[in-house]
């Protein structure tokens, strides 16, 4: 088990509460290899944005951990970028400065002046933001802000890119047009990606595995799909795929039969897994 | 309104509010004219009504100096404490005039003769008065501001700095500056003992009366505007490991820009309001000054100018808070933001 990338063993987090300490997340495990695209998908409030944090160093798991290449991972830095789902640039520097701001704190000692700028230019080269470069974030689009958000975060070169719903306030054709330059970068980089996300097609389109979540309190992984469509995929070409629509098929009843909405929760939930298995509707993929 | 009107109002002593309004007047043509109307006739029509009503009710009143004076008095104090002032620099001109020639002439005679250069020692006018007040006012402001920002920004990341320093923020907050100024003049005195001192010791005693009173908004608003910085911006700079000074001069300061202002515009106001009383107490030169010793003179013209000296405040109140909103602006990197 050494040999793995990224390890989430046993993880379980509590937050006190004035009426007690509260159960997000238990017992959490997942293996992932280096390059590899995993989704993280679930209700709103199941605790998704919870792991990312946890992986990111932000939060401290309360049991079990988080190991990166043999290192527990502590606090948060930049070998863990995060692409925060509200782009989170800072709204008084350009994009420029905005992913300088990074490179300077990654690279300050490695690197030299001419050789961050360049560097700074070529992560914004790759988002296809060059023409933007001098604006600041209010005078550009959603879309085109968390593009820089996605320089900034490579620009860290990290060994994991953590993105946080990085696409859910854009509009379908931006968000389209955004997952298929996310396609492209991640074919030419390879990094490792865990991302959250709502969009059953986002996961299907993009990942190489899909780790659906149970609802809170106290959510844990549900099930794991392997997405095994050959790459570079196509939106087009997989919207008339068999098995693209199987993947699909397979996401959308882990979320609307065996987990419920969090407004019907609670007393039905547990009955209605039973009777959704019992009837062998699903069709469950070890995990 | 149109400029014929506003040439009528020329005639008046209300020339030179006139004036301001034709040279906007050329700045906005072009403009729809009811906007124009809206922006200009009503206060005009405001002010003119405010005039009138106090010419009116002044003429009611008897006090032990005369009649509460009106509009009209107060302009015509106004026009003789411009001249007062004219012919002070002229005095002063001439002064070191004749200084200069008797010099001159001694050095001719004699040229190893010891030249002596006099100050001018005439009695400050009122313009002297309101750039004493100025500098005091600008002096305290600084020394406040130096203490409270960082304060501030140290309380706003600070949880338990916050919780300790609070208290006493909130105690010290509401305390009059009648109430500082005599523990401040007894203390200066005791401390600020020299026998060639650089600043005066009425000097001393405003300046630091006024900066313990307009210390405190600035420190209470940064502390607010660097709690409130937005969760996502501080978790980007945990993830970039961002050292605390660079966390402190890229995320925390520009992010709590508008509160600091907000803060510092507030300080500024109850520095102005302030330094009046201590001035007037402290026997500082300066407008508080000014306003006292038109009192204690209790001539038939000092309601007029200490009217005079109301109005003087208030414009030169009215205008460092324009000055900070410029500077704010200068300083804000949002440029769209409506600041008022």
């Amino acid at each position: 088990m050494s040999n793995e990338h990224l390890m989430l063993s046993q993880v379980s987090i509590e937050f006190p509460t004035p009426s007690g300490p509260f159960k997000v997340l238990d017992n959490v495990n997942l293996n992932i290899k280096e390059g590899e695209f995993v989704s993280l998908i679930g209700h709103s409030g199941c605790g998704k944005s919870t792991v990312l944090n946890i992986v990111a160093g932000l939060y401290e798991a309360t049991t079990g951990g988080v190991i990166l290449d043999g290192k527990e991972v502590t606090e948060p830095g930049p070998e863990r970028a995060v692409v925060f789902q509200n782009h989170s640039l800072l709204p008084w520097l350009t994009a420029y400065e905005n992913v300088e701001l990074a490179v300077k704190q990654v690279f300050k000692k490695t690197k030299s002046k001419a050789e961050m700028d360049e560097w700074v230019k070529h992560n914004l080269e790759l988002v296809h933001m060059s023409h933007a470069m001098h604006k600041r974030p209010d005078e550009i689009s959603g879309g085109m802000k968390q593009r820089v958000g996605i320089a900034r975060a490579l620009a860290m070169e990290p060994k994991v890119l953590l993105m946080d719903e990085p696409f859910g306030a854009l509009d379908a054709l931006t968000r389209a047009h955004m997952q298929d330059s996310l396609i492209e970068i991640q074919a030419r980089l390879n990094n490792t990606v865990i991302m959250i996300t709502h969009d059953v097609d986002e996961a299907v389109l993009l990942s190489d595995r899909i780790v659906m979540m149970t609802n809170g309190p106290a959510a844990t992984i549900g099930d794991i799909l392997k997405v095994e469509l050959p790459r570079p995929r196509n939106r087009v070409a997989l919207a008339d795929d068999a098995q693209y629509n199987h993947y699909r098929a397979e996401v959308l009843k882990f979320l609307y039969e065996r987990q419920h909405r969090p407004e019907d929760k609670t007393e039905k939930k547990s009955e209605a897994d039973v009777t959704s298995i019992a009837k062998g509707k699903i069709n469950v993929k070890a995990a | 309104m149109t400029t014929d009107t506003l040439k009528l109002l020329g005639t008046t002593p209300l020339q030179w509010l006139a004036n301001g309004l034709m040279s906007m007047l050329d700045k906005i043509q072009g403009i729809n004219p009811q906007e124009l109307i809206r922006s200009i006739a009503i206060p005009v029509i405001a002010f003119v009504l405010f005039l009138v009503i106090w010419g009116a009710a002044a003429s009611q009143v008897d006090t032990s100096l005369g009649k509460v004076p009106g509009p009209a008095k107060v302009w015509e104090q106004t026009m003789v404490l411009v001249d007062e002032h004219n012919n002070e620099r002229s005095r002063e001109k001439r002064f070191y005039e004749r200084q200069e020639k008797r010099n001159a002439k001694k050095l001719a005679a004699d040229p190893d003769a010891i030249v002596k250069i006099r100050p001018y020692t005439g009695s400050p006018t009122f313009f002297d008065q309101i750039w004493t007040s100025l500098i005091t006012v600008a002096s305290s402001f600084l020394i406040a501001s130096l203490f409270a920002i960082p304060i501030g920004i140290i309380c706003g990341l600070s949880p338990i700095l916050y919780k300790a320093l609070n208290p006493l923020i909130q105690i010290f907050k509401p305390v009059s500056p009648l109430a500082w100024l005599p523990i401040v003049t007894i203390i200066v005195s005791a401390v600020y003992v020299s026998k060639d001192p650089i600043f005066s010791k009425s000097y001393l005693t405003s300046a630091i009366t006024v900066t313990l009173c307009c210390i405190w908004p600035t420190i209470i608003n940064t502390t607010v505007g660097v709690s409130n910085i937005s969760k996502d911006l501080l978790n980007v700079s945990q993830v970039l490991r961002l050292g605390w000074w660079t966390k402190v001069f890229k995320i925390v300061i520009p992010s709590s820009i508008p509160m600091m202002f907000a803060g510092l515009r507030v300080s500024l106001g109850i520095g102005w309001m302030v330094l009046i009383a201590a001035e007037m107490l402290a026997q500082n030169p300066g407008l508080g000054k000014f306003v006292w010793d038109e009192f204690q003179n209790g001539s038939s013209n000092s309601l007029a100018r200490i009217m005079v000296a109301v109005f003087a405040i208030g414009f030169v109140g009215f205008m460092l808070d324009r000055l900070m909103l410029m500077l704010q602006k200068k300083v804000s990197w949002d440029k769209s933001a409506v600041l008022r």
